[in-house]
């Protein structure tokens, strides 16, 4: 039942980007294309998702178990350091360059796309090359200055 | 600064935006877990006990989605003017990047910011703003 939800929570996502517009990348640099001929739409995907998530979310931090019975899990890091404020420029050039975030890339992919496909890759590179680099660099520092 | 009309969809992005959030909504009340791809693509690739059949699971109905769209008829045209080396550039930045600020447009952006996370907000500002700089460089100046 829990794969059940996860699938269809998983579904229900990749519509909505499909129906939204996001999964296409001239859409996004439209929105990003402040200076040029700039299409809000993405304000309006942002805007309708965070409506509909902070209900789920205000009923989700309430509780500790979710509804199927499993542990809720919540990120519970506040800190603002520059890991996640150098990550997010990086991640937002990228975004720019290409128009794909992480999501729309993956469902134009499997609508095969094969632009996608090449962009799906790198990013499967540059994941793996953060978790080389987290496990060869990073934890050995944390645990030699612990 | 002048507004692109053709292009211009308020409605279908609005819409598509609510499904998102729904779609976020339960997979936290459902599952307990925050839909943030990258997060969720991330784990699979350095895999912790018990966490890969919900990550694998929620990754097949997004795999899911463009067939169950075609039931409704033709897919809109995608426009894609990058080429081999940008999308291979912006790959690697996307992967990297959101790895390192641990989110992305989903996971930040919409899970995030639903939350009323200051950390979040503080990201979807950095690549916001990363984003917009870039398409002005790329669009305006070279």
């Amino acid at each position: 039942m829990n794969l059940g939800a996860a699938f269809a929570a998983g579904l229900l996502f990749g519509i909505g980007l499909l129906v939204s517009g996001m999964t296409d990348p001239g859409k996004v640099i439209g929105f990003l294309d402040l200076a040029g001929n700039w299409d809000p739409s993405l304000a309006f995907v942002m805007g309708g998702a965070v409506l509909a998530g902070f209900f789920g979310f205000m009923f989700a931090q309430r509780r500790t178990t979710s509804f199927l019975g499993g542990a809720m899990h919540l990120p519970h890091n506040r800190d603002i350091d520059n890991r996640l404020v150098g990550g997010s420029l990086v991640f937002g050039i990228g975004w720019g360059l290409a128009g794909f975030c992480p999501g729309p890339a993956l469902v134009s992919f499997a609508a095969g796309e094969e632009k996608a496909a090449i962009f799906v890759a790198a990013m499967l590179i540059g994941m793996l090359l953060y978790t080389g680099a987290e496990r060869f660099i990073h934890e050995p520092r944390r645990r030699a200055k612990a | 600064m002048s507004i692109d009309w053709a292009h211009f969809t308020p409605w279908t992005s609005l819409g598509g935006g609510i499904l998102i959030g729904i779609a976020a909504a339960m997979l936290v009340l459902l599952n307990g877990r925050v839909a943030g791809i990258s997060g969720i693509l991330g784990g699979l690739l350095a895999p912790r006990r018990g966490t890969t059949a919900w990550r694998v699971a929620f990754l097949a109905g997004l795999f899911a989605a463009p067939l169950v769209m075609l039931l409704f008829g033709e897919p809109a045209a995608r426009r894609i003017d990058a080429d081999f080396a940008v999308l291979t550039a912006a790959g690697l930045a996307v992967g990297i990047g959101t790895s390192y600020g641990s989110g992305c447009t989903s996971g930040h952006g919409v899970c995030g910011i639903s939350r009323l996370s200051p950390r979040s907000l503080a990201a979807t500002a950095a690549f916001m703003l990363a984003g917009m700089v870039t398409v002005y460089v790329a669009r305006h100046l070279i």
